[in-house]
């Protein structure tokens, strides 16, 4: 223990990441999955994995890999759908133990953030004191594990949390920052992807020590200005942003992979609708109203478009948020491309109670809303299926084809976060 | 070309018909502004939508007719020290002196430069005091937003010796009455002037007694114009086409409170708690008997509250509106008490001066509320 404290002098930033986080929540929930490898992902048919628990990734199980393909790699395993509400709820608790050391806390997910503790070393201790302290925590009052990464600057505080995974707790002291990260192959570096990778590896470069010892120019000339001086700096251990204090804006929203991909612009209108209106519920449930409209279409070929459009005013309509959507989905100009998945999404939360609605001369303020909230009441004791509008209700052609069935879709995709 | 002309009278008529100068012209020479220099010196601008002409008295010693970049000459007269003005061509340059200060111009191809639409038939007149404060009444009401065109515009209706002006953009209505003199007795008509335009043109328009309306429908000749003429100034305006919406039905058949207060001690009461609303948050009236309660801010922001006394008949209200649209209807009321009904909080306020003794208000501006809260 001595050791680590020695080398902690100016390691500053913690980089903490819970281990398997969704699935350890789910075997917190129920021990005797601890046993077997767990998996969670949307179970339906092209559901990708959210989580595997380390048993699973044994088997070569990996995060946004699909579910079909993760249960042929490993069918012994335990398939759960997620539960966003519990793991949001978690992530809560997990921040307040950062944010209880220090006010500097920067969530990069629900389940990683970065600290900076400069602030915190006269009151608490030392970095590494503070990062088993919060281990303990994590771990006593929440029952899952963490593994925290101790460094000088944020990228190398990660790649440290990576490096010790799962439940560890490594330290890269200031004058050792060279020695860990050169060694290492370059994507481990932020902003290599497989792209970059490849590019890197036709010139040559496998180690980040390998960028380091060539030219910036030459990085600069192959990969772009911006990027290759980024990588030169990274290489050489340099990233100089600092940790930027933020609460993970609100917002709600659904989103869906369809059974096969979509082209026509009317069934991606109703499944907005469909989208919409589980948005617009849990906007109601939640009591809030929310301001902007946020649209996500994924093509085929995997290409991510987000739009969006603050509203004049906030709404909990789905009638509003739906015409938005589709106005969204329209100016995106996408000529009828095949889509792998829609999703709509709110942002901007406001408490009903504080909102004010301008009223137009001639229009009955009231009539979605109302209409809206007596089918909130009608589903909740009848249940999802029991009113939907028109467009909703499946005709043969979806039976014969199945692309908006009905049932499982509705299990509550839609999530809240909320730090 | 030459003539001789005083500062203020150049400067003012310039500035009058710079107005219809289009700020991104279609083409070149729309940019400029035209002096035609005969008995009188006329200046004109255009551009395909509006047109303006103003005609002023100059000596005149040599007649001519040139273009010059409008906003150029708007500014240099704008800025000339108060000593007479002599304009003259020298080649292909036009020359302002004044007093020591010269300018010398560019001229643009005047053959070029597109005939103004004529005037059309004069329909009739109404006293431009009167007019030009029944616009702006009215155009305050009126939408910005181009993307509903329709309700950009202040519909004009006119029947026998009854003008009636209307604007909304949905939120706020604002309707006035006056009184005119038609060319002919019976007639009856209604038009949608481009809100703008029509309320720069009728303030401008007061320098004469009267403005004459004039009047071509829309029709086989196109989309139609309407025209004003006053005080050596006319100006074109092309009239916009769509849907008003039908303003009758949403006027209120019934009235449940009335309040009656000074109008100056309201707008000033609204103008300082409205110091703490935020950008489309509103101010909170509560009128109970013999006084009215503003408020505004809520929850963790800055707050404001203030009583005003105030006449008041009927149940207890809250109502709450957007201070800046509530402010736009006080200030141009014509009368030193407002008068303000209610019918629901949830229905649009009718805002009025106190007319006199069984007599309908000539002005109305109806103000839909903030409905509050979930």
């Amino acid at each position: 223990m001595s050791a680590d404290v020695a080398d902690d002098a100016g390691c500053h930033i913690l980089h903490v990441d819970m281990d398997a986080f969704y699935v350890s929540v789910e075997i917190r929930d129920r021990p005797e999955l601890s046993a077997v490898p767990v998996i969670v992902g949307a179970t339906g048919g092209r559901g990708v994995v959210l989580s595997a628990s380390y048993s699973a990734r044994t088997f070569g199980v990996r995060s946004a890999m699909p579910v079909m393909r993760a249960r042929r790699l490993c069918p012994q395993a335990v398939f759960l759908p997620p539960r966003h509400d519990l793991y949001a709820a978690v992530s809560k608790e997990v921040m307040a133990i950062f944010r209880a050391v220090t006010p500097q806390v920067e969530p990069l997910a629900l389940d990683e953030a970065f600290l900076d503790v400069s602030g915190a070393l006269r009151r608490v201790g030392t970095p590494v004191v503070i990062a088993r302290m919060i281990r303990e925590q994590v771990a006593e009052q929440q029952g899952i594990t963490c593994s925290v990464g101790v460094a000088n600057c944020k990228f190398v505080a990660k790649i440290a949390s990576v490096h010790c995974k799962p439940d560890g707790l490594l330290v890269v002291p200031s004058g050792g920052v060279l020695a860990f990260l050169h060694p290492l192959p370059v994507s481990a570096l932020w902003g290599v992807g497989e792209r970059t990778g490849q590019l890197l590896a036709r010139l040559g470069l496998r180690t980040v020590g390998d960028i380091a010892h060539t030219p910036a120019a030459s990085l600069q000339r192959e990969l772009g200005v911006a990027h290759g001086s980024h990588l030169a700096a990274l290489a050489w251990g340099r990233d100089e942003r600092a940790v930027v204090p933020h609460a993970p804006e609100k917002s709600i929203g659904a989103e869906e992979t369809f059974a096969s991909d979509v082209d026509d612009p009317g069934l991606i209108r109703r499944e907005l609708l469909r989208l919409s209106q589980r948005t617009a519920r849990g906007l109601r449930s939640s009591g809030c109203v929310a301001r902007t409209v946020v649209i996500k279409l994924r093509l085929a070929n995997f290409t991510t478009i987000t739009r969006s459009r603050t509203l004049p005013e906030p709404t909990d309509v789905a009638h509003k948020i739906h015409e938005t959507a589709c106005a969204l989905y329209e100016a995106a100009g996408l000529d009828r491309a095949r889509l792998r998945l829609v999703g709509v999404r709110v942002t901007g939360l406001v408490p009903a109670s504080a909102a004010a609605t301008q009223l137009v001369l001639g229009e009955q303020p009231t009539a979605w809303r109302e209409a809206e909230r007596a089918v909130d009441k009608i589903t909740r004791r009848f249940g999802a299926d029991a009113v939907r509008p028109a467009a909703l209700v499946p005709d043969e052609h979806d039976r014969q084809h199945g692309q908006t069935g009905s049932g499982g879709r509705d299990d509550g995709s839609w999530s809240r976060t909320d730090g | 070309m030459k003539f001789q002309v005083e500062r203020d009278v150049l400067a003012e008529a310039v500035a009058w018909t710079a107005r219809a100068l289009p700020a991104r012209p279609a083409l070149p020479v729309l940019a400029g502004m035209r002096l035609q220099a005969g008995e009188d010196l006329t200046l004109s601008s255009f551009d395909y939508d509006v047109s303006a002409q103003a005609s002023l008295p100059v000596a005149v010693e040599e007649e001519g007719d040139v273009l010059v970049s409008g906003r150029l000459l708007a500014e240099i007269t704008r800025s000339l020290p108060p000593r007479p003005v002599e304009v003259h061509t020298d080649g292909a340059r036009t020359i302002l002196t004044c007093g020591s200060a010269q300018f010398s111009l560019l001229m643009l191809p005047a053959e070029d430069y597109p005939a103004l639409p004529d005037m059309p038939p004069a329909v009739g007149t109404v006293e431009s005091d009167v007019f030009a404060a029944a616009v702006a009444q009215v155009a305050t009401a009126a939408g910005r937003d181009d993307t509903l065109p329709a309700l950009t515009g202040v519909r004009i209706e006119i029947e026998a010796d009854t003008l009636t002006l209307i604007a909304t953009d949905r939120y706020r209505l604002a309707v006035r009455e006056l009184r005119w003199s038609p060319a002919k007795p019976d007639l009856s008509a209604a038009v949608l002037v481009p809100g703008r335009a029509l309320a720069d043109t009728a303030r401008a328009l007061t320098a004469g007694a009267e403005v004459s309306i004039a009047l071509a429908l829309p029709g086989e000749n196109g989309d139609g114009m309407i025209g004003f003429e006053g005080g050596g100034r006319r100006a074109t305006t092309r009239l916009l086409g769509g849907e008003f919406p039908r303003y009758q039905a949403l006027l209120p058949d019934q009235v449940n409170a009335t309040a009656e207060l000074p109008a100056a001690l309201l707008s000033e009461s609204v103008k300082r708690v409205a110091l703490v609303a935020e950008r489309n948050t509103p101010v909170r009236l509560s009128f109970t008997p013999g006084q009215l309660l503003l408020e505004a801010g809520t929850g963790d922001e800055a707050q404001a509250a203030e009583t005003l006394e105030a006449s008041y008949e009927g149940d207890d209200i809250q109502i709450a509106f957007n201070p800046q649209y509530l402010l736009d209807g006080l200030t141009v009321m014509d009368s030193d008490t407002v008068r303000i009904s209610f019918t629901a909080p949830a229905k649009p306020a009718v805002i009025t001066g106190k007319p006199a003794a069984d007599q309908a208000p000539d002005y109305r501006y109806l103000l839909m509320p903030i409905r509050l809260g979930g």
